[in-house]
């Protein structure tokens, strides 16, 4: 099969390469079909964004349909309202937290089943394929259960232990992917040039692995940051950002929750676009 | 920490002792590397869903002494209760994972083929929900699609829509707000597949007399199956225990298994019948991974989860 194609492929460039039936209006369709889709995938954050800047009058005012004028007075206010700080603190503490560790307890896991064989593998594989694949409310409620069971009082604690508990497989398998991708020989060539195991893992392995590691530490930050339903089981009295949004939605957005959304898309913007810069650098 | 045991024992001894010792140390590398991270979800992953199979056979009340465990299988009738809510939300799942399969792979296949130098940039934009709350996102649709929504407004106003046309609370409105929410999951192992695939493999075909259409049909879809396959399971998988959309954008009528499971837990605390029905759920959804596990592999699935 294979063979069959790299013939063609060298005998195409002595071709007109003109594909007449690509000529025609139809080729536009799907490139206009990507951004339609886009735009839908746009949507929701657009009208963030947009009603961030709505000069709603009144003394706690909700999103409406209606635009009444451009203000900045939420974004300087943003935190002039009760609850929404607290909950924002304990996001932006339990993120980096969560993220940190789940990616040092990641980064082994995932180099440990992208670079050996070793007895057992297959059932470690299965449960990181179930860690990624099992509904958050199976493992949300389960969470809550045995919390329950052991008398563990609900909180920041009991959130963050289960925020890192969900990250370690997503920043596994992010790694284990570039850890199975590298030459081996490379660390190879540096312990015949007598580096020890260690030396050569640090000097040649770790650097190449850098960029999945960043990304495992930025995928774990967004699913802490982004928790909705995990959370929402086991965390008592406390509040984060997203609960704290599905509690205040019940009498309408308020515009704050708009501008904390949209600083927080910005970050993780400009967070992406620096990944995106690191790898092409490193590549 | 078994890394440095490596170390040490290439430095002891004679070189063909150490170098034994060193191949015995070796085979116990990986099970250092993963003993961390293992003894954690050991712990905060495979222990919780093994309690709550334990606290599904429980019986008693929280406020009648508390519960004890009695091996209650009757806790697990619960389900003939729920029956119409299970049935929903499998039907709305696979609704949800059908049109999110039929929107992202004509995208996808255009990105992944045609993007070019923009291959990068447009991905991102795919996955630019991701940067934006689950919550928050839900909750604009939930004011985009209102009654008296930007939307619906206007299409009233101009006498398109009668004044009680309504889209919330409505199936259409939970099964499209699960589509939207899931669409990324769904694109990103088709987007790994169809990139996957040798282009030159197209040209072949299109210099055999194919179609694009022949081209496509022969070629690309056959080799991008394994990527519908793993979208398919990270979509429907989660689709199916969502209670978000439809607590936010449904309504009486559209209740589905997650949103007992989650009242029963927390505002009714009972506990044993919430645990059977998150056991029942369980069961169901590491039936159907373990049957794609089996027949696939886990690689293409976990891939798209590190494609993030």
């Amino acid at each position: 099969m294979s063979a069959v194609a790299t013939e063609v492929r060298e005998e195409i460039h002595e071709l007109p390469p003109v594909n007449p039936r690509g000529r025609r209006w139809t080729r536009f369709i799907l490139p206009v079909y990507t951004v339609l889709m886009i735009a839908y995938l746009a949507s929701p954050i657009f009208v963030m964004i947009l009603y961030g800047f709505n000069d709603i009058p009144g003394i706690r005012p909700t999103q409406t349909p209606r635009f009444y004028g451009f203000t900045l007075s939420w974004w300087r206010n943003v935190f002039n309202i009760q609850g929404l700080p607290e909950a924002v603190k304990n996001s932006l503490l339990i993120a980096p937290i969560s993220a940190t560790v789940s990616t040092i307890l990641g980064t082994f896991f995932g180099l440990a089943i992208g670079r050996y064989r070793f007895r057992g593998m297959s059932a470690v594989d299965f449960v990181i394929f179930l860690a990624i694949a099992v509904p958050e409310i199976v493992l949300g409620s389960s969470l809550l259960s045995m919390f329950i069971q052991s008398g563990t009082s609900l909180g920041f604690r009991t959130i963050l232990l289960s925020h890192i508990g969900f990250s370690i497989a997503f920043v596994a398998v992010t790694v284990r992917a570039r850890v199975q991708g590298l030459d081996r020989s490379l660390e190879e060539a540096a312990q015949d040039l007598f580096a020890t195991p260690l030396v050569a893992f640090v000097k040649v392995t770790l650097p190449m692995i850098t960029p999945a590691i960043l990304a495992g530490f930025l995928l774990a930050f967004v699913l802490s940051l982004d928790d909705f339903v995990i959370t929402n089981f086991v965390a008592g009295q406390t509040n984060t950002f997203p609960l704290w949004v599905y509690g205040a939605q019940r009498i309408g957005i308020p515009p704050q929750v708009n501008v904390v959304g949209t600083m927080l898309f910005g970050a993780g913007l400009i967070a992406a676009l620096a990944n995106v810069i690191v790898h092409r650098r490193r590549a | 920490m078994a890394a440095e045991d490596v170390v040490e024992g290439a430095a002891s001894g004679t070189p063909l002792a150490s170098h034994r010792r060193l191949g015995r140390r070796r085979r116990l590398v990986p099970y250092g590397l993963l003993s961390p991270g293992g003894a954690y979800l050991a712990i905060f992953f495979l222990l919780p869903l093994g309690l709550m199979v334990y606290t599904s056979l429980q019986s008693g009340g929280l406020l009648s002494g508390g519960f004890r465990f009695t091996w209650d299988w009757a806790n697990y009738t619960v389900v003939t209760r729920y029956q119409p809510q299970l049935v929903r939300s499998i039907a709305y799942s696979l609704i949800v994972t059908f049109a999110a399969l039929l929107l992202a792979y004509p995208m996808t296949y255009w990105i992944a083929f045609y993007g070019g130098r923009w291959k990068a940039s447009l991905l991102l934009m795919i996955l630019m929900p991701f940067f934006v709350s689950f919550v928050i996102r839900t909750v604009q649709w939930k004011f985009i699609l209102g009654d008296n929504g930007p939307v619906l407004h206007l299409l009233k106003e101009i006498g398109v829509l009668p004044d009680e046309f309504r889209v919330l609370a409505t199936p259409f409105a939970v099964v499209a707000g699960i589509t939207y929410n899931f669409l990324p999951f769904t694109a990103l192992p088709l987007y790994v597949a169809l990139e996957r695939i040798d282009r030159s493999l197209v040209e072949a075909a299109k210099d055999l007399y194919a179609t694009r259409w022949q081209a496509f049909r022969k070629v690309v879809w056959p080799l991008s199956l394994p990527g519908v396959f793993a979208a398919f399971l990270l979509t429907f998988v989660p689709a199916t225990g969502d209670y978000v959309n439809a607590a936010l954008l449904g309504g009486p009528g559209t209740r589905m298994i997650g949103n007992i499971i989650q009242e029963k837990f927390l505002t009714e605390n009972n506990y044993p019948e919430a645990a059977a029905l998150s056991v029942i759920l369980m069961v169901a959804m590491v039936v159907l991974a373990s049957v794609y596990a089996r027949i696939l592999g886990t690689e293409e699935a976990t891939r798209a989860a590190a494609a993030a």
